[in-house]
């Protein structure tokens, strides 16, 4: 037990301190995190929007994809993204030649780490939404069509009313990300002050056997991560005043 | 929130031509003709399933028909066609209110129209006065009684004055109560409104107090339609009979017309009726239940200025609430009478005895046989 007290003593001493190490492999982490959850939630609301609100030929099938997907191991996410963007890796080939030569250097740099953690969050901020505005019913949207609305109108309705369910998506889509280790470091490299986040630290700090910082680190990636979790349930509650 | 202008009383605003509906090759709508007049409330009236939804989605443009075309103002119309959608509103028989107060609400398809804020919320409390809810437009909109929430949802779509009110049963989720209530209030609203609406019910009684025309539905096809009085009173067959509550569609012939009486028979019984037409014309005559007034033979009739006076025999007693409805037979001539429990315990009907019917001559409505579309 006293391991766990220390721990969260070294975290506290490390966050008071201004310990540049700590704060720059946090801001790292927020901004890899932060950047892909922006970019997946542009992509994956409107996706879920439509896959949740449109009946088309091949809705179950995709469904299905999009469910598989939100349980995609982040470790394999990685594999593939080194593939595609590895000088090297049996995909580039294709990718370079479709681009016209061009192969893009972004191994081993935030970019990449950012693309292999749209591709985990992505699934999960699309199943929820899908999940969320298909439990709007169909006549609501009538409804609003009924006084009007265009298809952008009713879009941004079935989104207001499904709001709980979109900040889940969101939250979701957040969970996946800031905790997983296997992608970041294979197409980051854990590379000290340039591809170095909280996950891919504690493991490091594992490594090497210090396992109070490593716990110490844990308790502030599980602090932070309850701290903006709170914050979206914040945002998903408020307004509860004006439903059932 | 129109802006078009002043069409002249009784022309055709909304006009539905050759509509087929199918889903999944099965047809579940089929009229060939459809209008809404300027000013009119139009009732469709019909069981679950017959169509009468859909035929309000069609003619409001919410749904594309699998085939035939519709008209606004003479011009084809349809869904993707956001200008004539903005002409028209609908309450559903769910009021689905959005989250949010009752204000963001009624102003939702005011904020659509661009009104400006400040008339806007002009607008939503004249609204909300209309419907008996003023003074509601901060409370939660999700957290009001189902009467108050049809209610919104009705100010929700009066508020944008449209041109075309479209109401899907509108009152259906309601307790007899409530309905009762806000019948009367809708049927005062839209009269003071002025406005053109299409009223879809499966109750009769709804229809009769809200509409200027009927149209009734079986089975995706219109089976009657025309002026209320006419259609609720002359059915055309006996499934319609049935479904306006009376019993079998009477068929005879005018023999003969004096001071506008006119002496008709039916299965070798005469009935007298008001009506225009000449003797010799073969004519659907209806009586409503309620019209019909019932005396035990025993007891002798005192003196009435009802014309008509049928010896009948009770056939069957339906129990229907509060009231009794009693269907009589004489000579193949099928008659349904309204009378309540109590008069029915005091005459001692039952199934055989012998009545006297009595009923008006202007309860009787007449209309042309070859008038009249045949029922299905």
């Amino acid at each position: 037990m006293e391991v766990f007290w220390k721990a969260i003593a070294e975290g506290t001493r490390l966050l008071a301190h201004g310990d540049p190490y700590t704060y720059g492999i946090i801001a790292l982490s927020l901004r890899v995190s932060g950047i892909s959850l922006l970019i997946a939630s542009a992509i994956g609301i409107p996706a879920g929007y439509l896959i949740g609100s449109r009946r088309f030929r091949g809705r179950s099938l995709v469904t299905a994809v999009v469910n598989t997907g939100m349980g995609l191991p982040p470790v394999v996410v990685g594999l593939v993204v080194y593939m595609l963007v590895s000088r090297s890796g049996p995909l580039s080939q294709a990718w370079t030649s479709w681009l016209g030569g061009i192969m893009p250097r972004i191994l081993y740099t935030v970019p990449a780490m950012i693309l292999a953690q749209v591709i985990i969050s992505l699934p999960l901020v699309v199943g929820v939404t899908l999940a969320a505005v298909g439990s709007v019913p169909m006549d609501l949207r009538l409804q609003a069509r009924s006084l009007g609305a265009s298809g952008w109108h009713e879009a941004a309705l079935t989104i207001k009313e499904a709001r709980r369910g979109v900040m889940a998506a969101v939250a979701a889509g957040f969970g996946g990300i800031i905790s997983e280790v296997g992608a970041v470091s294979m197409v980051g490299g854990n590379i000290e002050g340039s591809t170095r986040v909280m996950t891919t630290a504690i493991v490091l700090e594992t490594n090497k056997g210090n396992f109070g910082k490593a716990l110490a680190l844990g308790f502030i990636l599980i602090g932070i991560a309850f701290l903006i979790m709170n914050g979206m349930t914040w945002l998903q509650q408020s307004g509860g005043r004006y439903e059932r | 929130m129109s802006d078009s202008p002043p069409r002249p009383s009784g022309m055709p605003v909304i006009s539905a031509k050759g509509i087929i509906v199918r889903y999944h090759r099965r047809t579940v709508l089929d009229v060939p003709d459809f209008d809404l007049r300027d000013g009119e409330t139009h009732a469709v009236l019909g069981p679950s399933g017959s169509g009468k939804s859909t035929l309000m989605r069609v003619v409001g443009l919410l749904e594309r028909p699998t085939e035939g075309s519709v008209s606004l103002d003479g011009v084809a119309v349809d869904v993707g066609d956001r200008r004539a959608r903005l002409s028209m509103a609908a309450v559903f028989q769910n009021p689905y209110l959005f989250k949010g107060t009752v204000e963001q609400n009624v102003a939702y398809g005011l904020a659509l129209r661009r009104v400006p804020a400040d008339e806007r919320d002009d607008c939503v409390a004249r609204a909300l006065d209309r419907v008996g809810l003023a003074g509601t437009q901060r409370e939660s909109a999700l957290r009001l009684s189902g009467g108050e929430a049809q209610r919104v949802a009705l100010a929700r779509a009066l508020v944008l004055e449209p041109r075309i009110l479209l109401l899907d049963e509108p009152l259906s989720y309601l307790d007899p109560l409530i309905k009762r209530r806000l019948v009367g209030d809708f049927s005062e609203i839209l009269a003071a409104e002025g406005v053109t609406a299409l009223y879809v019910t499966h109750d009769q009684d709804e229809a009769m107090v809200v509409a200027d025309r009927v149209s009734i539905m079986r089975e995706g096809r219109i089976v009657r339609s025309g002026d209320v009085d006419e259609v609720m009173g002359v059915p055309t067959s006996e499934w319609v009979a049935d479904f306006i509550g009376m019993d079998g569609s009477l068929c005879g012939r005018i023999t003969t017309a004096k001071e506008g009486i006119a002496e008709i028979a039916i299965e070798g019984l005469l009935v007298y009726a008001c009506t225009d037409l000449q003797p010799g014309a073969d004519v659907l005559v209806g009586i409503r239940p309620e019209d019909v007034t019932l005396f035990r033979t025993a007891d002798g009739i005192p003196a009435s200025s009802a014309r008509n006076q049928l010896h009948m025999r009770v056939d069957t007693i339906e129990h229907m609430g509060s009231t009794e409805r009693v269907s009589l037979v004489t000579n193949g001539l099928r008659l349904a009478a309204s009378v309540s429990r109590a008069s029915a315990r005091e005459l001692g009907l039952e199934r055989g005895v012998e009545v006297i019917a009595l009923f008006k001559a202007t309860a009787v409505r007449v209309a042309p046989a070859h008038g009249v579309p045949a029922g299905v």
